[in-house]
Formats: C-alpha cells, structure tokens, sequence
C-alpha cells in the first residue's frame, strides 16, 4: 500500500479571505492528496492540534492579515514542542519580500504569494514530502 | 515504548499514528489491532449520517460539547469522500467542530473514503476500534453525505442516528428503502427552516410503528434541531442514551455485537481470499481473462470458475484454455 500524502491548510488570524486558501485546497485534492480544511480563524495552538490529531505530513498557512511573523513562529514553535519537526510548513498570503528570508530561516519549507502558479505549488509540496 | 503502548498510555500523536497505520493498511497495523483489541468494547458507538448539508458535522459538533459538558470524553471519525479520478480528497468536517478545539476529551479525525462506497472508509471500523482502545467514552461516527443506500453504517455504530433536512422530498422519497430503515433516531435539522414540521410529519407517517414495536420494541423517535444554536442536541443525547440502555437491557447490544462482527469478519476474509487468490494466479492471468471477456470468448462468470480452480491448485496455469470462437 501507497502511503497516501495529508496536507492540513489552515487559516490563523482575523482575516476572513479564505479564497486562497481553498483554491490551494481544491488544487492539493486534485493533485490526489488528501486535504484537511479547517475553516477561518484558527489559533496557532489549534493548528498544531488538527496537524497531531490528522497525523498530516505538511502544513500550508495562509495568511493576508500581515500578522504572518506573530502567527508563522507559533505555528511553527508549537509543532516542535509536539515533537512534529517532520511536517513540512509552507505559508501563502500576502508576505513582503522583507519578511521571506525571515520565515525560511525559522523554517518555513516554502513561500507563495499572490500569482503562483497552483500547479508549481503541488509539485513543490509533493517533492517536500517525497524526497525525505 | 512502542505505539500501542503510548496510545494506551494517553498519547496522542501515538494515537493518531495507529490510525494512519490501520488507515494505510500497513502491515504493522494488525500487529497493533490485536494488542489493542482486548480494550474494545467500552465505548457507545453512535453513527451520524444523513444527506450532504443536512447538518452531520454541526450536530455532531453540538453533540460532542454537550457531552463533553457532562465529562464524557468524545472521538469523532468524520469521513468524507475520496475522488475517484485523482484518489485526492477534502476533507472539511473540522471547519463545523472549532468548538471542540483545545479540549483534551476530544480527538478528531478525519478520514479519505479511498475508494468504499457504503458512506464509510474501509479502515473506519478498524480506526474506531482504535479510538474504543484508547478509552473514549463514546465514539461519533460521522458518515459521508449519504443518499439512499450508504447503510454500513447500521453495521459499525450501536445507535445510528439519521438526519433530515426540510424540503428535500416528500413522503415517496421517506418510504423508499435504505437510509430510513436503519435509523434508530431521525432527526429533521434546521428546523427554524419553513417545512420542518411537514418534513416531521412525512417520517412520522411511513415509519410503521406497529412493525417497530414488534421487532425490536424500540421506536425511532423523530426530533427536531436547530445544530447550528444547539436546539434540541439535548433531546438527541437523551434518546442516545435511552437507545443504549434499550440495547443493553433487551439484550440486542450483544446481537447487534454478532452481527457487526459477523460482517467484519467475513470482509476481512473475502479481501485476504482475493488477495491470496491474485497472488497465486497473477496479475498476469487476470488481466488476459479480462481481455477474453471484453473480447466476448467468455463470459465473467466461466472466468471466475476457472480462475478459482487454477487458484485451488495454487499454481499459475500456464494460459487460459482457448474457447472455439463464436460465430459472430
């Protein structure tokens, strides 16, 4: 049997543009992985919750409300006091060019923002979670 | 420590791990099942189905708090259905449970059917087991948006809870066989909807309470909710409840026990016969008799024959015996 790939995409913050993060949903789902959808305004502790109790593989934040360097850190601080340093991060939204290095040294797999090709974004996540 | 052990032990990514090994159908996953099983058997298994929106994910959402309110610890098993085109999924029934986040008396699954068509996931009974295991007090079951005849889930739950929505057929549609059948409470949600009471009177009307009493002496009540605000979730935990203790003191627990183990246990067997068959006879073979019957020089049913004979002999046959060719 084929383990098949889980990718949570998650919503934190106050936000309530959820359109990105559906359309990445749809096109993960349709690149045949399985998608956990949780709806709009998580908290980051919520987050690592559905990430443990799904047992994903990767976790796709997106974020619009600016707020991505409070809410990406706990994100990602939560997943290791879990002990889920395994799942890959990737962040969509609207993220400055300033705050990109930023999140990838905090360990952020990858960054999309507005305009990325959806396909690019599936192969990006499917070779995250196959190459390891 | 190993999994087993850790998930006994209360941990919860242990937890969550077992059940991707029993959903992946990894072969450590039977290992783990038969040191989980001896702790089966405590939780009340209550199945939620009902068609797409009706409101499965907030009534069990609803359901869940109220219990967790009286200190009954909940898992939930939500599924929802695999594409059969890409094998993806989307699985969405977390969006309606927010309120069940942060809860450690919670767990919250949610489960890909991968390919099973009777509302469920073919590892939904297996992860069940897992969280039974592991101490939930009752387990939710949430099915998928069920039509007419996704009915496993009568098998896999002790109480099968149905949902209704207003205006979604009239009483034809109530009298049809299936989903109705196997409702032991019904439930018409959204009931600040025009219709609801209407839609009450339909299932009242074609649910033959005199057959009811006489089988099992339990009558499906029919309730109406508000899921969203929280409505009648009450009255629904209450009938749960009155649907186990009718189960337990009537005996039917135990026969309800039987027959869902009886149907286990013959589709796990039918999957490892299949399997040991295919393996003994080849992918090969099978795919040279599928041409024969597309090519009309058999039909499906000499083809199973022979291929269940070359599989008794339990060697590969060379090839299928060629038929005399019929006229066209």
């Amino acid at each position: 049997m084929t383990e098949q790939l889980r990718v949570l995409i998650a919503k934190p913050g106050l936000d309530g543009h959820d359109r990105g993060a559906k359309v990445i949903a749809r096109a993960l789902r349709d690149a045949g992985m399985e998608v956990i959808y949780t709806g709009l305004r998580q908290t980051p502790e919520m987050i690592v919750e559905a990430a443990l109790q799904e047992d994903v593989d990767a976790v796709g934040i997106s974020v619009l409300s600016g707020a991505h360097m409070t809410l990406v850190p706990r994100v990602l601080d939560g997943l290791r006091q879990m002990g889920l340093d395994h799942i890959k991060v990737f962040v969509g939204g609207i993220i400055p060019d300033e705050d990109r290095d930023a999140l990838k040294e905090m360990g952020v797999a990858g960054i999309f923002g507005p305009g990325s090709n959806t396909e690019a974004i599936c192969d990006f996540v499917r070779q995250q979670l196959t190459e390891t | 420590m190993d999994l087993v052990a850790q998930a006994l032990d209360g941990n919860r990514y242990a937890l969550a791990r077992l059940i991707s090994l029993v959903e992946d159908d990894d072969a450590a996953s039977q290992t783990a099942l038969s040191a989980l099983y001896p702790h089966t058997g405590q939780a009340h298994l209550v199945g939620v189905t009902g068609p797409p929106g009706s409101g499965k994910s907030t009534l069990v959402n609803a359901l869940a708090k109220l219990l967790r309110s009286k200190d009954t610890t909940v898992g939930i098993i939500a599924v929802d259905p695999t594409s059969p085109f890409t094998g993806g999924a989307l699985l969405g029934d977390r969006v309606r449970m927010r309120d069940l986040a942060g809860d450690p008396g919670v767990f919250i699954r949610s489960m890909a059917t991968r390919g099973s068509l009777g509302g469920l996931a073919q590892a939904t009974n297996d992860a069940v087991k897992v969280l039974d295991a592991v101490g939930f007090d009752v387990v939710l079951i949430e099915t998928v948006g069920a039509g007419q005849s996704e009915v496993e889930i009568a098998r896999t739950a002790y109480t099968t809870v149905v949902l209704e929505a207003p205006g979604m057929g009239d009483e034809v549609q109530a009298l049809k066989a299936g989903l109705m059948e196997i409702a032991d409470i019904l439930v018409v949600n959204k009931a600040d909807r025009p219709g609801a009471a209407r839609t009450a009177r339909a299932l009242e009307m074609v649910l033959n309470r005199n057959a009811a009493a006489e089988g099992d002496g339990w009558l499906p009540p029919i309730l109406q909710t508000i899921a969203l605000d929280g409505s009648g979730v009450s009255e629904v935990l209450k009938a749960i409840e009155d649907h186990r203790h009718h189960l337990c003191t009537t005996g039917l627990l135990a026969e309800r026990e039987r027959l869902r183990i009886e149907a286990e246990l013959l589709n796990v067997l039918q999957r490892r016969l299949l399997n040991r068959l295919v393996s003994r006879v080849g992918n090969e073979q099978i795919q040279k008799w599928i041409e024969r019957i597309a090519a009309r020089e058999v039909d499906v049913y000499t083809a199973t024959r022979e291929l269940c004979q070359s599989g008794d002999r339990g060697a590969p046959i060379a090839d299928p015996p060629r038929t005399v060719d019929l006229e066209c």
